[in-house]
C-alpha cells in the first residue's frame, strides 16, 4: 500500500543503469567514438554548436554520444555545460567578408565578382539511397583535385548584397560608431520590446525545426516578405579578441560558419521610398538549412521596426521569441511526466461537484413537469 | 550521463551548490528586490541547470543562492519526499553542496517544494521554496508579456474578476481548484504556483519567508513573513476550499489533502494523506500512544 511513489531513489539509479545498457547497443559491435561522430556527423555536430551556444565540436560530438543521438537532448547537455563557464571577453566581431569561402551561392544575380562556388551540398544530389555505403571500408571518392583553391590566394569574395548598395536600392547593415553594447542574452532575461541583436541571438540558438517552420509559414501568406537568397556562405572565418594587455586583437582560431543574407521587397512607407531590406541568419558550421529559416524569420520579426501591419504570429516577436528556444520547449513539454496528483485531485473534485449539481438540477426539473402534468389530466376529464 | 553525475560529486569541479558565485550574487539581488515588493515579479537572468526547464530549474537556483553549510533542506514534490524528482532535487544539493537532508518538515531549515505547502505549519527560522511552471497569474487571460505586465502596473485585475464571474454564472462557483491567485499585500496579484487552493490559506500571515523562482519564465518573487495574503473571491462568493468525505485511510485525518488512489481492478478508492511527512509523524504519534 502506498508503495505508487516510493523506491524514487533506487528507481532513478536503475535507470541511470539502463539508459548506459540502451546507448551502447548491442556489444558484438564496436563503440563509437567522440572522433568518430566529429569527423562522420559533422552536420549533427554543427547543430549542436549552434543551438547549444558553444563552438567546441569535441563537446557536441561527445554530447551527441551521450545522447545517443537525439540532438535536442545533445543541445540541453551542452548548454547545461556552457552556462558554468566563466565569461572572460568578448570576440570582436566576426568579419564574414574575410571568409575562407567553401561555398557561396546567390540567387539574386547570375554573376557576381568572386564567382559562385557551389562547393559540397546535398542540393543536386539524387536522393537515392547510395547502397555502396551499406559496405564498409570503402575508399572516399576522389576523381578530381576537389580542394578548394585553398593554397592558391582565393580571389576577394565581396558581399553580394554590397553591391547594390551604390545605388542605394538596399539597406546596409552598417556599425554605428555609437551602436551600444549588444546585450547577452545568456547573461540577460529576455525582455520586450527587444532589440535587434538580441532577436539575432535568441534565434542562433533556436531550435531549427521551429525556425524552418515559421519561416515557412512566412513564404505561405503569413507574413508577406518576398525573399530572395541574396548570399549564402559557408566557410572559415577568424576570431579575434581584444586583449587589454597587449592593447590590439589577436587571432584566437578558426571556426566554420554558414551565413545567410535575404532581400526583401520592402513596399516604402510615407516616409521612406520604395527598397530592398534585409534578413541576417547565422549557424556554427555548415547548416544552411538553419541560416535561411533565421533569415526569414528575423526580416518577419522587423515588421514593427520597418512599419509594417503586424497580422501574423510570425511578425510577433513576442509569439516567435519565447517559444523558439528547445531547451525551453522540451523541458516544459515533457514536464507534464511529473507526478500531477495534486491538481489532478483537485480538479477531480471538481468535476464530481459540478456533476452533482447538473445531476441534481436534472432531477428537480424531471419533478417539476410531473406536478404540472397532473392539474391538465384534471382539466381534460 | 551515470559517470558524469558520480564524478561532480567527488570531483571538486562544481562550485558549493552547484552555482557560481556571480550567479548566486545576482540571484540574491533579484530576491532582495522580490522581498522588498511582495508579489511582484522579478526578471532575473536564469541560468540552465541540469534539469530540464519545468522540472524545478527556478526552485533550484533560488535555493542554491541562499543555502548555507549549517542548512537542512527537505524537498517534496506533490506533498511527498518520495517522489523521483524530489528524490533527485534532494540528491543533487546533497551532492553538489553536502548539505544535511531530512523528510521532516520540522527539521527542515529551507523546504523546496512542487505542488504543496506542507501541512505542519512553517516556523519564522525557516525558508519555503516554490517551484513555479508560470510566474504570470493573468496568462490565460493575455498570454503577452508585455501587456500583463502594464496590467499589474496599473493594478488592473478586471479580467479576472470578470473571469470568475463568468464561472459563477456558468458553473455556480469558481472554477479554479489549484494555482488559485492571490492578492499579496493588497497589491499585486500573484500565482501562489500550482498548489491546492486548498492551501492558499496557509500562505497568509505565514511566519516563514515564502520565495518563488520560475526558471523557464525568468521570474523571482516572494511573499516576506506575515503578509497579507488574500485569495480572490466575491462579498456574496467568499473563497471556499476543498473538502473530502473520506479520513485518510492510514492515519485517520480529517484535516489533510488527501490523494486518492486506485487500490484494484474494480476502480476500488482510497484517500491518503498527499503530505508523506505529516502522515507518518501521525502514525508515529499513534503507535507512541
Amino acid at each position: 500500500m502506498y508503495v505508487a511513489v516510493k523506491g524514487g531513489e533506487r528507481a532513478i539509479e536503475r535507470s541511470w543503469d539502463l539508459l548506459a545498457i540502451n546507448r551502447r547497443g548491442d556489444e558484438a559491435f564496436p563503440e563509437l567514438s567522440v572522433d568518430q561522430i566529429r569527423e562522420q556527423l559533422r552536420l549533427a555536430v554543427a547543430r549542436v554548436m549552434t543551438e547549444g551556444s558553444v563552438y567546441d565540436e569535441e563537446l557536441a560530438a561527445l554530447a551527441i554520444k551521450q545522447a545517443a543521438g537525439d540532438l535536442v537532448e545533445a543541445i540541453f547537455l551542452l548548454r547545461a555545460y556552457r552556462t558554468t563557464l566563466p565569461r572572460f571577453g568578448y570576440t570582436v566581431p566576426l568579419n564574414t567578408e574575410a571568409m575562407h569561402v567553401e561555398r557561396r551561392i546567390s540567387a539574386a544575380f547570375k554573376d557576381i565578382p568572386g564567382g559562385q562556388m557551389l562547393g559540397g551540398t546535398y542540393d543536386y544530389t539524387q536522393r537515392l539511397l547510395d547502397f555502396s555505403l551499406l559496405a564498409e571500408g570503402g575508399p572516399r571518392a576522389c576523381s578530381a583535385d576537389t580542394k578548394s583553391p585553398s593554397a592558391s590566394k582565393q580571389e576577394s569574395m565581396p558581399r553580394v548584397l554590397a553591391l547594390l548598395d551604390k545605388e542605394g536600392l538596399i539597406e546596409q547593415e552598417k556599425m554605428h560608431e555609437d551602436a551600444p553594447e549588444p546585450g547577452d542574452l545568456s547573461r540577460e532575461p529576455l525582455m520586450f520590446p527587444v532589440e535587434r541583436p538580441v532577436r539575432l541571438q535568441n534565434l542562433a540558438r533556436a531550435d531549427e525545426g521551429f525556425l524552418l517552420a515559421i519561416g515557412y509559414a512566412t513564404q505561405r501568406g503569413y507574413a508577406h516578405t518576398h525573399p530572395f537568397a541574396g548570399e549564402i556562405r559557408h566557410g572559415e572565418v577568424a576570431v579575434e579578441l581584444e586583449i587589454e594587455e597587449v592593447g590590439f586583437a589577436v587571432e584566437i582560431g578558426d571556426i566554420e560558419i554558414t551565413e545567410c543574407q535575404m532581400i526583401n521587397q520592402f513596399a516604402g512607407s510615407s516616409k521612406v521610398p520604395p527598397a530592398f531590406t534585409q534578413g541576417y541568419g547565422l549557424a556554427f558550421g555548415h547548416s544552411e538549412r538553419k541560416a535561411m529559416a533565421m533569415a526569414l524569420v528575423d526580416r518577419a520579426l522587423r515588421s514593427q521596426e520597418l512599419g509594417e501591419t503586424v497580422a501574423s504570429p510570425t511578425q510577433d516577436p513576442e509569439f516567435v521569441l519565447y517559444h523558439s528556444d528547445n531547451v525551453e520547449a522540451s523541458g516544459f513539454v515533457q514536464h507534464l511526466k511529473l507526478p500531477h496528483y495534486v491538481d489532478f485531485q483537485s480538479e477531480l473534485e471538481l468535476i464530481r461537484r459540478l456533476r452533482a449539481g447538473i445531476e441534481k438540477e436534472a432531477q428537480h426539473e424531471q419533478q417539476v413537469p410531473q406536478v404540472q402534468q397532473e392539474p391538465s389530466e384534471e382539466n381534460a376529464v | 550521463m551515470n559517470a558524469r553525475i558520480e564524478e561532480s560529486a567527488t570531483a571538486e569541479g562544481y562550485n558549493f551548490a552547484y552555482l557560481d558565485e556571480q550567479t548566486k550574487r545576482m540571484i540574491r539581488r533579484a530576491l532582495l528586490k522580490a522581498v522588498a515588493v511582495p508579489g511582484h515579479q522579478v526578471p532575473f537572468a536564469s541560468r540552465e541547470m541540469p534539469l530540464p526547464y519545468g522540472w524545478g530549474t527556478g526552485g533550484l537556483q533560488v535555493t542554491s543562492a541562499i543555502i548555507g553549510r549549517s542548512d537542512t533542506l527537505k524537498v517534496i514534490d506533490q506533498g511527498s519526499d518520495e517522489t523521483t524528482n524530489a528524490v533527485n532535487i534532494r540528491r543533487f544539493f546533497a551532492r553538489t553542496a553536502g548539505i544535511a537532508t531530512t523528510t521532516r518538515t520540522v527539521e527542515a531549515s529551507i523546504v523546496q517544494t512542487r505542488h504543496r505547502i506542507p501541512e505542519t505549519p512553517l516556523t519564522e527560522a525557516q525558508i519555503i521554496v516554490f517551484q513555479v511552471p508560470m510566474p504570470e497569474p493573468l496568462y490565460r487571460l493575455e498570454p503577452r508579456v508585455t501587456e500583463c505586465r502594464k496590467l499589474h502596473a496599473l493594478a488592473d485585475y478586471g479580467l479576472i474578476n470578470v473571469k470568475y464571474y463568468e464561472d459563477i454564472v456558468r458553473h455556480g462557483s469558481i472554477a479554479t481548484t489549484y494555482d488559485y491567485p492571490v492578492l499579496v499585500n493588497d497589491r499585486y496579484l500573484t500565482s501562489p504556483s500550482p498548489i491546492p487552493k486548498f492551501d492558499n490559506p496557509k500562505m497568509h500571515m505565514n511566519p516563514a519567508l515564502q520565495l518563488f523562482g520560475a526558471g523557464r519564465e525568468r521570474r523571482i518573487y516572494a511573499i516576506p513573513p506575515y503578509t497579507k495574503v488574500k485569495s480572490l473571491d466575491f462579498e456574496d462568493h467568499p473563497f471556499s476550499i476543498q473538502h473530502w468525505d473520506h479520513e485518510c485511510a492510514l492515519c485517520g485525518s480529517h484535516e489533510s489533502f488527501l490523494d486518492e488512489m486506485i487500490v484494484d481492478d474494480a476502480g476500488k478508492r482510497m484517500f491518503v494523506c498527499s503530505d508523506s511527512d505529516y502522515c507518518q509523524e501521525r502514525r508515529a504519534a499513534q503507535e507512541g500512544v
